[in-house]
C-alpha cells in the first residue's frame, strides 16, 4: 500500500466514485454537471491541490454513488484530463479518463445569442470537431465553441 | 430528417453540386414549363428580403406552380407567439414544398427535423444562404466556360460575408487560387483559412486591393464593408475606400474576368464599371431564378432532364 497522500484519501472512501485531475477553472462546473447539490450522500470538494499535471487541480468525492457513465463523460466537455475512480469497499475498481463524446445534446447551451436553439423550446446538438482542444461546432448555427467556454445546460 | 432539402451549401458534394448547374443550364434555355403543374410552394419569410422572395415566387410560377406564404413575420402567427415548429407543422399540411427565409441562424435546419416536407433555406441569419452560392457558381461556371483551376479574388468583408464563406465551400471541389482582400478587422475566419489548409487549396492574403492581384483574377467577388460591423468608426473611414473597384482598375485586367457582387451594392463598386463587360452583377442576379428553378425540382424529385 503506498503511503502518497492523494492515494490515501481516494481510499479512505468506503464505497462511491472518486474524479481527480480536474483543472481548478473547471472544478464548480462539474460540480454542477454531476448535480451535487440534489446529493443527500457525503461529498468531499478539493479545490486549488497541487499537481504537477496541471499546477492546480480539484478533486470530486462522492460516497455511495455511482454515476451513469454518459454523466461522467460530460465532464469532459469542461475537464478533458479528469480521472474517474470507483471505489468498492476501500478499493479502487476501476480507473479511466472521461471520454468526449462526438455529438452533444442537450448539454451546452449556443453561445450565439441568434442561434434557434436560444429561441424555441428545443435542445441543442453540438457536433464535437477537436476531440484534443474540445471544440464543439453547433449543429443548427455552425458556431463553434470551446469545451472551457461552454455553458452547460 | 428529410433528405431532399436544401439547407447549406456543404452539405453537397461535387457530383450533386454539379447536378444542380447542369439543371439551371436547362432552366436558363427553358425557363417556362408545367413542371411544377398543381404543386403548391410556400415561401415563408419570417424576415423581409424582396429580392430573394421574388426570385424564388417567379421561379415556381415559371414553372406552373401555386404559391402560399407571407412576406413579414408580422403578418404571420409568430406574432402571436406561434413556434417555428408549429408554424412549419401546420404549413406542411398544405404545401409540397417549404422556401423559407429566417432571422434565427439554424431555423431551417431545424424545420428539417420536425417535417417530412422538403425545406429549402432561403438565408438563416448570417448563417446559410444556399441558393445564392448555387448562382454564384453558375454565374462563374457561365462566365469562364469552366470551374476548374480558377483564380477567385475575394474583396472587402471576409470576416462577415457568409456569400464568400460559402463560395469558398461550393468551389472546394474545383481547385481554386484564392486571393482574400481584406483589411485586418475584417479578415477571412480562420475557420476558412484551416479548410483551405486541409482541402490543399491555394490561397494568398492581402490588405492591399493591388494592380497584381486584380490581373491576375478570373473571378473579383466583390462585397459590401458595413459600417456597423466596427468597433472603431475611425477605423471604418480609413478603410472604407480602400476596397472599391474603379473602372480604371480594370485596364489591364485579363479580358475574361468578371466582376461579381451579390448586391446590394453601395459603394464597392464606383458605377463607373456598370458599363464595362466585365461587369456582370446585374446578369448573375438573373441567373438566380434558373437556380432557383433547379433548387426547387430537384428537392421534388422532379427531373427536367428526363423529360
Amino acid at each position: 500500500m503506498t503511503t502518497d497522500k492523494k492515494e490515501l484519501a481516494v481510499a479512505a472512501l468506503q464505497n462511491g466514485t472518486v474524479i481527480d485531475h480536474i483543472p481548478s477553472e473547471a472544478l464548480f462546473r462539474a460540480v454542477r454537471i454531476l448535480g451535487i447539490e440534489q446529493l443527500g450522500t457525503a461529498v468531499t470538494i478539493g479545490y486549488n491541490l497541487p499537481s504537477s499535471r496541471l499546477g492546480k487541480k480539484g478533486i470530486i468525492k462522492v460516497a455511495d454513488v455511482e454515476f451513469p457513465e454518459d454523466v461522467l463523460n460530460r465532464i469532459a466537455i469542461i475537464a478533458p484530463s479528469a480521472m474517474v475512480n470507483i471505489i468498492r469497499n476501500y478499493e479502487v475498481v476501476e480507473k479511466r479518463a472521461v471520454v468526449l463524446p462526438d455529438v452533444l445534446i442537450g448539454l451546452v447551451k449556443c453561445s450565439n445569442p441568434k442561434c434557434v436553439t436560444n429561441h424555441e423550446p428545443m435542445s441543442t446538438r453540438f457536433n464535437v470537431i477537436d476531440h484534443e482542444n474540445v471544440k464543439l461546432r453547433c449543429h443548427y448555427c455552425n458556431h463553434t465553441i470551446s469545451g472551457s467556454d461552454a455553458e452547460i445546460i | 430528417m428529410n433528405s431532399r432539402s436544401f439547407v447549406a451549401i456543404g452539405d453537397l458534394n461535387k457530383q450533386e453540386l454539379l447536378d444542380l448547374l447542369e439543371r439551371t443550364r436547362y432552366f436558363e434555355e427553358h425557363p417556362n414549363s408545367r413542371l411544377l403543374d398543381s404543386r403548391v410552394v410556400a415561401t415563408l419569410f419570417f424576415e423581409p428580403s424582396t429580392r430573394t422572395r421574388l426570385s424564388f415566387e417567379t421561379a415556381v410560377n415559371r414553372l406552373g406552380g401555386r404559391v402560399i406564404g407571407f412576406s413579414d413575420a408580422s403578418t404571420s402567427s409568430t406574432s402571436k407567439g406561434e413556434t417555428l415548429k408549429d408554424t412549419i407543422k401546420m404549413v406542411s399540411n398544405y404545401a409540397d414544398i417549404i422556401v423559407m427565409r429566417h432571422f434565427l441562424e439554424g431555423a431551417a435546419q431545424y424545420a428539417t427535423e420536425v417535417t417530412e416536407v422538403p425545406i429549402v433555406n432561403a438565408g438563416d441569419g448570417a448563417n446559410q444562404h444556399p441558393s445564392q452560392t448555387l448562382l454564384d457558381l453558375y454565374s462563374i461556371l457561365k462566365t469562364q466556360g469552366r470551374l476548374d483551376g480558377l483564380t477567385i479574388t475575394m474583396v472587402g468583408d471576409l470576416k462577415y460575408g457568409r456569400t464568400v464563406h460559402s463560395l469558398i465551400m461550393a468551389m472546394r471541389h474545383f481547385k481554386p487560387v484564392f486571393n482574400f482582400v481584406s483589411c485586418p478587422e475584417l479578415r477571412m475566419p480562420e475557420e476558412y483559412i484551416k479548410l483551405c489548409r486541409r482541402e490543399g487549396i491555394e490561397f494568398h492574403e492581402y490588405t492591399e486591393f493591388s494592380q497584381e492581384v486584380i490581373d491576375a483574377s478570373d473571378i473579383i467577388y466583390m462585397t459590401r464593408v458595413q459600417r456597423e460591423r466596427f468597433s472603431d468608426i475611425m477605423e471604418y473611414e480609413r478603410v472604407k475606400n480602400l476596397y472599391t473597384l474603379h473602372n480604371s482598375m480594370l485596364a489591364t485586367s485579363k479580358p475574361t474576368v468578371r466582376i461579381l457582387h451579390p448586391l446590394p451594392r453601395v459603394n464597392e463598386i464606383n458605377i463607373d464599371v456598370d458599363e464595362n463587360p466585365k461587369a456582370y452583377y446585374f446578369e448573375q442576379a438573373r441567373n438566380g431564378v434558373f437556380a432557383r428553378q433547379a433548387i426547387l425540382t430537384r428537392a421534388l424529385g422532379i427531373n427536367p432532364l428526363s423529360k
